[in-house]
């Protein structure tokens, strides 16, 4: 690379933005390939670790090098030949850096792909051309607007064993955008691809005249996603207050904590619950000096003009628009435990922003069947993998927006009580 | 914090953000936590943050060095430069003490990483942390890309890569019994050139072999290592003097530098930009015996 290159690389690289995505397919679609393709095509991979797959592949017996292994990380893993687990893998262009929740989606996997796209401004979802869509494409589309992830990428991997034919993509792209204007997806891209040759992954293919969108990596690099924040409602969920044992500053007593959602400026009216005491922002603090606005993702420190007793697990809001204050709460549980289901009446321990509380499941209204979307009422449980509408009491307030509005304040986790493990993903859907 | 567009975050300031919060959940969340500090980059970095997290106030936890006894004396100096600066209380668990006192027994070949593992462990158990934040990333290596941000470990410190908690949205979770314990990658996110960016925006000091310097060294597996009390030329191998720097700083019997001309940390982001070989694949002796060397290390309660 000439020294020109590397000097505007250096100077963007201090600008670039951040895409987090999830890719999900089912097995053997090539998602492995793809993500390994996108790696060696923004060199990300490194000489030892290509030497190290070459290496591999040989061992194996394939007869190409297979970008596949690049990303099959653990022992087991490797040996069984499937992923088990979310991996996270980085690459950057000049413009931005990503970072992929890499879900493998077979069918008991649910529980990786709500993981991953828990965080993901981007679903990636690949299929074969050959089959088209499968039960798990479907799977992955329902998760992807369940996880309300704003952008929806559908890849058609595999042209290249269906010769580029244009009716094969047409018939599978018409009948993905049907199912998924069902289910709640606002942004959706279909790109045509062969992740083994590398055909609209980097740049657009000649072999597909006939496909006038972007390339994989284009869309990528350009998909807008400043606005997927929630910039007007004011959530700060205060994690820690900040009061030096200090003799060169007293009196300090900041409220620490990151911007879920909306601006906050110094000289704004303010709200705090659960007690609902109003205040005013004195000022916004970062250890860089203090800021004239703060908004989502910047983790601050916030000081109020009053004196009022605030702590973890509180929440700072304007006083005209807040979040409820409520012990009811309904919202889609996705269970992830494997030793024992959901059951109402079961008590766990709740996490929701910065606060901890115990719940009681009061109700399980439907198990939601994820591939056919049918409601069965009769459920009495949720297992490994299940997600189904659930009422819960909370012991004490949570500070809750819907989760469509507000991914940060709408979601929860529950946990085990007696084991400590994270045993479910939840939703609000109405608190109240 | 730069602001060319309304609100815009760029990715530097969205992993400091993240990181930023990660450590102030483990503070609200832990009793006692400890920050391990080796003097390398990835650990400097991440003390910088904890500095940023609880401004105005001080770091609100001790660090831990885990001292092989194998040390770069440039990389000693720094930590204790930068403990007195920012007045932290400095726990250094002792690779030689406990060979002494019989915890551990040195092994054939005098490399010090496998049996730094007990004497982490028996620190965490003398102190009682219940939370150990450390500077690894999961783009450095493949067992490390499942890695989670809280990292559970049982009493024996141990990680079970199946018994790993889900972590969705920024909802982390560190609930554990007594003994049991958590570590805290904070830098999970990212990636070596990241890190570097960061250091040049933050114009964060580091230890000096960090930069090309001339040093006496000898050629051995095709890694350059540096002539010192712990690495004797062997029969066949002639001393050289050459211009170096150290990609990341381990245990120095074990620690290899790369030939490089690069002296200041602009200079480094262009060749860490345009490198073709990973960190540890480039520096790191302890790694390449097996392609699951480090998933066994961390198993055994390794970082
Ligand atoms: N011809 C062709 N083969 C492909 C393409 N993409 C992937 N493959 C092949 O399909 C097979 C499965 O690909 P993988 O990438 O391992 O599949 P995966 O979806 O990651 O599977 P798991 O991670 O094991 O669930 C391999 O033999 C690939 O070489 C493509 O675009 N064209």
């Amino acid at each position: 690379m000439s020294q020109a290159v590397l000097e505007t690389e250096a100077a963007a690289a201090r600008n670039m933005d951040l895409l987090r995505f999830a890719t999900a397919g089912s097995v053997d679609d090539g998602k492995s390939t793809l993500i390994g393709r996108l790696l060696y095509d923004t060199k990300t991979i490194f000489a030892d670790q290509l030497e190290a797959v070459e290496a591999a592949s040989a061992s194996r017996g394939d007869e190409y090098t297979n970008l596949a292994l690049l990303t099959d990380g653990l022992r087991a893993e490797r040996e069984q030949g499937i992923t088990i687990d979310v991996a996270y893998r980085y690459f950057a262009t000049p413009r931005r850096k990503f970072i992929i929740a890499d879900t493998p989606g077979h069918i008991q996997y649910t529980r990786n792909m709500v993981t991953g796209a828990s965080t993901a401004d981007l679903a990636l979802i690949l299929v074969d051309a050959r089959k088209g869509l499968v039960e798990q494409s479907r799977r992955h589309a329902f998760l992807t607007s369940l996880l309300r992830v704003p952008h929806l990428v559908l890849c058609v991997n595999k042209m290249d064993l269906v010769g580029w034919d244009k009716d094969v993509y047409d018939r599978i792209a018409d009948e993905f955008t049907s199912f998924a204007a069902k289910l709640d997806i606002t942004d959706l891209t279909i790109i045509p691809i062969s992740a083994l040759e590398g055909d609209n992954i980097a740049s657009r293919s000649e072999k597909s005249p006939w496909y006038e969108g972007p390339s994989l990596l284009h869309h990528l690099e350009h998909v807008h996603i400043a606005s997927d924040r929630n910039l007007v409602d004011v959530r700060f969920p205060v994690q820690y207050v900040i009061r030096p044992q200090s003799t060169t500053v007293t009196d300090y007593r900041g409220y620490a904590g990151q911007v879920a959602s909306g601006v906050l400026k110094p000289g704004d009216d303010v709200m705090v619950l659960p007690s609902g005491m109003t205040s005013k922002i004195a000022a916004i603090d970062t250890a860089d000096g203090p800021v004239d606005e703060a908004f989502p993702p910047m983790s601050v420190t916030v000081r109020l003009t009053d004196e009022i007793d605030i702590s973890r697990g509180d929440l700072i809001c304007r006083p005209h628009n807040a979040p409820a204050v409520a012990q009811d709460i309904e919202a889609m549980i996705c269970w992830m435990d494997e030793t024992a289901p959901l059951r109402v009446g079961g008590k766990y321990t709740i996490k929701h922003t910065t606060r901890t509380a115990r719940t009681v499941v009061r109700g399980l209204q439907y198990k939601l069947d994820v591939n056919t979307l049918h409601r069965d009422e009769d459920a009495g449980q949720l297992g490994l993998n299940e997600i189904g509408r659930v009422k819960l009491r909370t012991t004490v307030p949570l500070l809750a927006d819907e989760y469509r509005r507000n991914r940060t304040t709408g979601g929860f986790i529950l946990i085990d009580e007696s084991t400590n493990r994270t045993v479910g993903a939840g939703m609000i859907i109405e608190a109240g | 914090m730069s602001q060319a567009k309304p609100y815009r975050v760029s990715h530097l300031d969205a992993l400091e953000a993240e990181s930023i919060f990660v450590m102030r959940e483990v503070m609200a969340e832990f009793e006692r936590p400890v920050l391990l500090f080796s003097g390398g980059k990835d650990s400097i970095v991440m003390l910088r943050l904890a500095e940023k997290a609880f401004a105005p106030a001080r770091v609100p936890f001790p660090v831990m060095h885990v001292d092989t006894g194998h040390n770069f004396p440039e990389v000693l100096d720094y930590r204790d430069a930068r403990v007195g600066e920012l007045g932290l209380n400095l726990v250094v668990a002792s690779v030689q003490e406990a060979i002494d006192s019989g915890l551990v027994r040195e092994l054939p070949d005098g490399t010090r990483n496998r049996i730094q593992t007990p004497v982490l462990l028996a620190a965490v158990e003398k102190y009682r942390f219940d939370a150990l934040f450390g500077g690894a990333r999961r783009d450095e290596e493949k067992a490390r890309a499942k890695e989670r941000m809280f990292s559970f470990r049982d009493e024996f410190g141990q990680w079970d890569p199946k018994n790993q908690r889900p972590e969705l949205w920024s909802l982390y979770n560190g609930r554990h019994h007594p003994g049991e314990s958590i570590r805290v990658f904070p830098l999970s996110n990212w990636t070596e050139l990241d890190v570097w960016h960061y250091i040049a925006k933050e114009e964060i000091a580091l230890p000096s072999i960090y930069y090309a310097h001339d040093r006496e060294v000898v050629e051995r597996d095709g890694m350059f290592y540096a002539v010192n009390e712990f690495i004797v030329p062997r029969d066949g191998e002639t001393v050289q003097t050459r211009r170096v720097r150290y990609r990341t700083v381990g245990d120095a019997s074990q620690t290899a530098a790369v030939l490089s001309d690069a002296d200041t940390v602009e200079k480094v982001i262009d060749e860490v930009a345009a490198t073709r070989i990973t960190e540890r694949g480039a520096t790191r002796g302890d790694d390449k015996v097996s392609e699951a060397a480090m998933e066994d290390r961390k198993r055994e309660g390794y970082f």
